[in-house]
């Protein structure tokens, strides 16, 4: 039995093709990708993430334990302030990629937010309470209590800011608050998966259903509207955003992966912390990076990519990008095949599809950048 | 190829389908395509590959590649023979597999060499229902 967020039957009945992802049934999209993509990038693009774990850590230990389990400190977080950051095992493998939000209650006492991925749900929570030290620390799962909506795109915060109490569009990017939304309480920031401005918002459940229909409302008078996962996927992909169980995983580090902005080790120690500090300059791992294809052909998961005859790597997600109009991959590759700037080294490389060896530019990430 | 109404079709249950027709020899000739059911769940297509002409296939081969956005899906030859025409403007001409599966939306010519395939497919009755069966 599939879990259902509380928008399901919005999208079971509005024309989204459902699909299992992470055992919740999920709007692929609701017509063209592309068309969903496109209302994103130039209007605004709606998207039910309630899929996304979402646990409260609360009580006067909440700041040292997350600064003993993700790789980022959380002591010294402003109140309202977000950080993207991981959680590794023991050997620098990464668990998960997660959001930290800090808020400050009434009686001025910080809590926590942290949003993971809908698959590392269980597996993160369980991580939590096994590295629990005991002490004032109470965590909450409040996934399936909640929603979360997506607003994404250039017309995304003014159809937000009629329904916001919080001002959205005084949010500093990667910021947050607690406020009135659509009159119930909520948590509204600046943050989004699609290389757009925009903002998430998280309701009670009972309240998904009017604070979505508002915002359907709202966005089709940019001709924006709802937008599926297949959508969300290819808007990432542009913004050269990773995704967990794609560039990221177990058996992949930080560092492989682009992210040590994510990594601060300084005076820290967390799961994984001194594995860290000896991965951080090891050049024989492969790297991750992506390419442009001259061709047609849309490398996909899994494809093999080449230095002549040699393989170098493989393909972890492609796509055909719909702001490019052409065929995009990232993958990871042995490191000497890609240059310090990103773009190509004096290595040429192609990527095997399906037997056709289609050449492959590298460029540095992302592939898209907004430009306002 | 005008005016073609499914009803006129035959259907494999891998959604191409064929429309029969002898040419000026007497040979029977199939031109092949895929459904309206399968262009609507592919959505976003983006790439076509198309058999050689002179190539022979076997009824249920796969003689050709469709992509979307999302993935990429083998055509299967609905007959056997031999392909001897293809549809080269097609791939250049994607949204033609939208507004007109069944005639613009051409995929290649077969010249039929085992009649006795022809059995397996579907009439346009028996083929809706199976689309029925799997849904939208």
């Amino acid at each position: 039995m599939l879990a259902h967020t509380p928008l399901h039957d919005w999208h079971a009945a509005h024309g989204g093709r459902m699909v299992d992802f992470a055992g919740w049934d999920m709007p692929v999209q609701y017509g063209s990708i592309v068309a969903e993509h496109t209302a994103t990038r130039t209007a605004v693009g709606l998207f039910d993430v309630s899929h996304m774990g979402r646990f409260r850590i609360e009580g006067s230990g909440a700041a040292p334990f997350l600064d003993r389990i993700v790789t980022r400190k959380v002591q010294g977080m402003q109140p309202g302030q977000i950080r993207y950051a991981l959680v590794t095992r023991d050997d620098g493998g990464i668990l998960d990629d997660v959001l930290v939000y800090r808020f400050t209650d009434e009686s001025g006492r910080g809590f926590y937010q942290l949003v993971v991925n809908a698959s590392n749900r269980g597996k993160i929570w369980d991580w939590l309470l096994a590295h629990q030290p005991g002490g004032d620390v109470q965590l909450t799962d409040l996934t399936t209590q909640t929603a979360m909506i997506a607003v994404q795109g250039p017309r995304a915060l003014e159809i937000v800011r009629p329904i916001t109490e919080v001002d959205v569009a005084r949010l500093k990017y990667y910021y947050g608050a607690e406020s009135k939304i659509s009159g119930g309480a909520g948590i509204v920031s600046r943050t989004g998966y699609t290389g757009e401005d925009g903002c998430e918002l998280v309701v009670p459940a009972p309240a998904a259903l009017e604070v979505w229909d508002k915002l359907i409302a709202a966005a089709t008078q940019f001709k924006g509207g709802p937008a599926g996962l297949g959508a969300r996927d290819t808007l990432r992909l542009e913004a050269g955003m990773p995704l967990y169980g794609h560039e990221l995983g177990e058996d992949t580090n930080p560092f492989q992966a682009g992210l040590a902005y994510a990594v601060d080790l300084k005076g820290r120690t967390f799961p994984g912390s001194a594995a860290l500090i000896k991965l951080r300059d090891d050049a024989t791992l492969p790297v991750r990076a992506g390419w442009i294809l001259a061709g047609k052909r849309v490398p996909r998961e899994g494809y093999g990519i080449y230095h002549g005859d040699e393989q170098v790597g493989r393909v972890t997600s492609g796509t055909f990008s719909p702001t490019l109009e052409t065929p995009i991959a990232m993958g990871y590759v042995s490191r000497e095949c890609v240059s310090q700037d990103g773009e190509n080294s004096a290595a040429q490389l192609s990527i095997d599809i399906r037997g056709h060896r289609e050449a492959a530019r590298a460029v540095q990430l992302p592939f898209y950048r907004r430009t306002s | 190829m005008t005016n073609v109404q499914p009803s006129d079709l035959l259907f494999a249950k891998t959604h191409e389908w064929v429309h029969l027709d002898k040419d000026a020899g007497g040979e029977k000739i199939a031109t092949v395509g895929i459904s309206h059911f399968a262009v609507e769940a592919l959505t976003d297509l983006v790439y076509l590959e198309l058999p050689e002409v002179g190539r022979q296939v076997k009824a249920g081969e796969s003689f050709g590649e469709i992509e979307s956005v999302k993935a990429v899906s083998d055509l299967y030859c609905p007959v056997s023979g031999e392909v001897v025409d293809i549809n080269g403007a097609l791939a250049g001409k994607l949204e033609q597999f939208h507004d007109d599966p069944y005639g613009a939306a051409w995929i290649a010519k077969i010249k039929v060499s085992d009649e006795a395939g022809l059995k397996n497919l579907l009439d346009y009755k028996s083929y809706e229902k199976q689309c029925a069966e799997e849904g939208h």
